[in-house]
């Protein structure tokens, strides 16, 4: 073990039916450095944090931990209590806190060292924690009345009261917006000055380069090496995380895609439209082979839009014109036999039905579609399947692997077949590159180029500002729930998206 | 290399024919065989008999297994698809078994219980008896899936209420069918030596198949038992598709009325089906699906039912005393849940690994 190594995985194995996850794979944590693992989505980077939390049983190699006492130890991990035993802590993307209990409770839970509780004493501690962290919370609040960012830091505070020497935090900031980064980053740098060992799992380039120390790089399962951030440029590394040169990227038009309006009628005009979710009343269209997005701030109201007009939330008013002509769209089965596909935001509660087979995931819109009597057979649905793997290039092992073992951007992909399939109309993309690598990501976006091209209306919605202006002709900007600017043509800067919802321009209202 | 034969078959296939679900009841069932084969061997035997109309049937105790297993395999049908779409189960429907036949003994013996004709058509009876059964199955349904009420809750109600209904259908006396031709249903029909229920139960199984194969029910029912959210924004209404297994299920109870009724031509209200729900429900866990819904094998959880009907027969052959038998079912069934459950699998996969790798070791020795 090196000096100054609080943790050390060295020669690690784990393979799954048909996959094999990590394959020799070393990883070292120092002690107070924040240390980014990285990698494209199927990397590996999560079956090592499972690995390194008990949540997965490694099949081969050792972990060492440096104890308290300062000496070598190697140690076997089988479940998530001995991981935190040895110091080992995690705060995952999903907080895994209890919303229902207060702040000091969620700090507390589980860890009484006696049968009885003293609830001022504890709420005291709890306190000085969060007042020593500088988290800016009462530990009598309930958890949920608290905002992500909060529960999410209270979640480390747990973990600092524990005494975790190594602190992992996986994608901690995809469902937080810049302020709330800020915070959490003076939060890790904090840890960090204590002596806290931090793996950072993100897949934002520029979080990394802020707040890290070190990198290290795996693709397909295995160690593509550790590196001083000062030594590896960003280029550097998307590179070696994808293991080709970025002509793939340089694709994508750099300025803002130019859509000609040829005074064709909208393929979906809504007015007036609101729903339960508490939006104020919006008007909305799109033209064939349009790509449009909203944008605004996290909670803005973006997927509320989208979820109104694909009537995936209670639809509350509004008329709605598809061609010209009027149609009722108040659930999604309306909106699917109108032609519209919705790619939800949230893949794991909305997109994937787990357990069921790739190929089943793939046609279940057409089969609703096709209706209860028309069952494909089992030739035509793997053909269906087959068709789309290729064309989308998803990675599984076959047809009938159940989706959720696949990872994030390959599940995604197999939504995305799913929707296509139905070949609709006009297809809703709410954050369909969120937690997802570069390559899936540029993929997609060439994808949805791609169908605009062909004739395809596309709504899409990214929190990468950057990522809008490269595939979208007209940006609708939400601020407070509310429509507040349409941007078009040489608007479309990240100045002018940025002013928008700030309220600073003369574009809004 | 002359160690190869110790070695385990090919992994591969092995791994791939233990993940298979339907492993899990076969087994069971297998156990039982071997079993019975090395205590007596004279248990498979199967003879042509006269019975008392002096008909020549087929007597034995597959035959008495697969006679009796009926109603239950039937009932597995429909449990299956409510545990999968609900996530829970039905406990009323030994309930609904003695409402159903009681509503079927009250349309073909009319207000006289010793009536000696039948006042109308068992056909109509039966048909009368289905719609029955189903609007229960839609009153539990819609308590499930529209007032969220947790399945087992939901019918509760009626589990605790039904017998009483039963009764009362019937003035709480007890109608005897004197027609022959209805106890053929539970019986035997003349000149067919296979009893009747079995092929009862073949034609629902064959029923269900065919429903299975030319519909998509088995993949919205599984889509919405596994995630409902994602069910709903594919256009799916979940509630209706929970409701539907539910109004299926009362199908399958009316069925199995009709055969436990034609028994013995007249009801027991009290006792009519008893515990047959905890049966249902167990069939559907030995055939490995799981209780808190999704994916499921229908063929499995008819292997289920008939290994419990096996388990059974199995004890009675033994001679073990009637009031025992439910210790001693518990016991072997506790042994089989144990051995099909998650945290026992993943030992065995971590063995059976270990194993193999050990034995690679040796051939390379």
């Amino acid at each position: 073990m090196r000096d100054k190594a609080i943790l050390e995985m060295r020669g690690i194995y784990k393979s799954f039916p048909g996959v094999k996850a990590l394959q020799n794979v070393d990883f070292t944590l120092c002690k107070g450095e924040i240390h980014a693992l990285m990698g494209e989505n199927g990397a590996g980077k999560s079956t090592l944090i499972k690995v390194l939390t008990g949540v997965h049983i490694k099949d081969e190699g050792n972990i060492f931990i440096r104890t308290e006492s300062g000496e070598e130890q190697e140690v076997q991990i089988h479940s998530p209590q001995e991981a935190q035993e040895n110091g080992i802590s995690t705060v995952y993307q999903e907080i895994s806190l209890c919303p229902n209990l207060s702040v000091a409770e969620n700090i507390y839970i589980g860890r009484g060292d006696s049968a009885f509780i003293s609830w001022r004493k504890m709420n005291k501690r709890a306190d000085e924690l969060l007042k020593s962290l500088g988290i800016d919370v009462k530990a009598t609040q309930q958890l949920a009345s608290c905002s992500i960012a909060v529960q999410q830091m209270v979640a480390i505070a747990r973990a600092v009261d524990m005494d975790c020497r190594v602190l992992i935090l996986d994608e901690p900031t995809s469902s937080l917006d810049d302020s709330e980064v800020k915070k959490l980053f003076g939060l890790m740098r904090q840890l960090k000055d204590r002596g806290v060992g931090i793996i950072f799992v993100t897949h934002f380039l520029d979080q990394v380069y802020e707040v890290c120390d070190k990198i290290t790089v795996l693709r397909d399962g295995t160690l593509v090496g550790e590196y001083e951030i000062e030594n590896l440029p960003r280029l550097q590394l998307v590179s070696k995380m994808l293991g080709k040169d970025l002509d793939d990227m340089a694709d994508i038009k750099e300025e803002a895609p130019v859509f000609e309006d040829k005074g064709a009628a909208p393929v979906y005009e809504g007015e007036g439209l609101c729903s339960s979710e508490g939006i104020k009343p919006f008007d909305f269209y799109i033209r064939p082979g349009e790509v449009n997005g909203f944008t605004g701030l996290l909670g803005s109201g973006r997927s509320e839009c989208v979820r109104t007009i694909f009537g995936a939330d209670k639809v509350t008013g509004g008329k709605v014109k598809m061609d010209g002509k009027e149609v009722r769209i108040t659930k999604p089965r309306e909106a699917m036999d109108n032609g519209i596909a919705y790619l939800p935001e949230d893949r794991k509660r909305d997109g994937i039905v787990g357990d069921l087979s790739v190929k089943d995931n793939i046609i279940l819109a057409l089969q609703v579609k096709t209706g209860f009597f028309k069952p494909f057979s089992k030739a035509k649905a793997t053909e269906f399947a087959n068709e789309y793997i290729k064309l989308l290039d998803i990675k599984t092992a076959s047809v009938n692997t159940p989706i959720k073992s696949l990872s994030g951007g390959n599940q995604q992909k197999v939504i995305l077949a799913r929707w296509l399939l139905t070949n609709p109309k006009y297809l809703i993309l709410d954050e369909p590159t969120r937690g997802i690598d570069i390559g899936t990501k540029t993929d997609i976006q060439k994808l949805v180029l791609k169908l605009a091209s062909e004739g395809m209306s596309v709504t899409f919605i990214s929190s990468e500002t950057d990522e809008m202006l490269r595939t979208c002709s007209r940006l609708l900007v939400m601020r407070d729930r509310r429509l507040v600017g349409e941007l078009t043509g040489d608007q479309l800067t990240q100045s002018a998206v940025m002013n928008t919802i700030a309220g600073g321009d003369k574009n809004a209202e | 290399m002359p160690n190869k034969k110790v070695l385990p078959p090919n992994a591969s296939a092995l791994a791939r024919i233990t993940r298979h679900q339907i492993i899990i009841p076969l087994a069971a069932l297998l156990l039982l065989a071997v079993f019975n084969l090395i205590n007596d061997p004279s248990f498979f035997s199967i003879s042509l008999k006269p019975n008392s109309n002096g008909d020549q049937i087929l007597s034995g105790n597959i035959i008495s297994i697969i006679d009796n297993g009926s109603e239950l395999a039937i009932l597995a049908l429909g449990m299956t698809l409510v545990t999968a779409a609900s996530g829970g189960q039905d406990i009323s429907v030994g309930a609904a078994i003695a409402i159903s036949g009681s509503v079927m003994l009250r349309v073909l013996c009319g207000a006289d219980a010793r009536a000696e004709t039948l006042q109308a058509p068992i056909i109509v009876a039966f048909l009368v008896a289905c719609l029955v059964s189903m609007a229960f199955g839609a009153f539990n349904g819609a308590l499930v899936a529209f007032f969220k009420i947790q399945p087992m809750v939901a019918t509760l109600i009626l589990f605790t209420a039904g017998r009483n209904i039963a009764s009362w259908i019937n003035n709480s006396q007890l109608p005897i069918v004197k027609e022959e031709s209805f106890s053929y249903f539970g019986n035997y029909i003349p000149g067919i030596p296979i009893p009747t229920p079995f092929i009862i139960a073949i034609v629902c199984f064959i029923i269900m198949f065919l429903v299975l194969k030319f519909t998509n029910l088995g993949l919205y029912v599984q889509s919405v038992g596994i995630n409902e959210k994602t069910s709903r924004l594919n256009g799916l209404n979940p509630e209706l598709i929970k409701l539907m297994t539910y109004v299926i299920l009362g199908l399958c109870v009316a069925v199995a009325a009709l055969i436990k009724v034609s028994r013995i031509s007249t009801i027991n209200y009290s006792v009519v089906a008893k515990d047959i729900e905890m049966d249902a429900i167990l069939a559907v866990a030995l055939g490995g699906n799981a209780l808190s819904g999704g994916k499921f094998s229908m063929a499995a959880s008819v292997i289920g039912a008939y290994v419990i009907q096996f388990l059974t027969t199995t004890l009675y052959a033994l001679e073990v005393n009637a009031a025992a038998l439910p210790a001693y079912k518990a016991v072997v069934v506790i042994l089989l849940v144990v051995m099909s459950s998650p945290a026992v699998k993943e030992k065995l996969a971590v063995v059976g690994k270990k194993f193999r790798k050990n034995g690679a070791a040796a051939e390379k020795a």
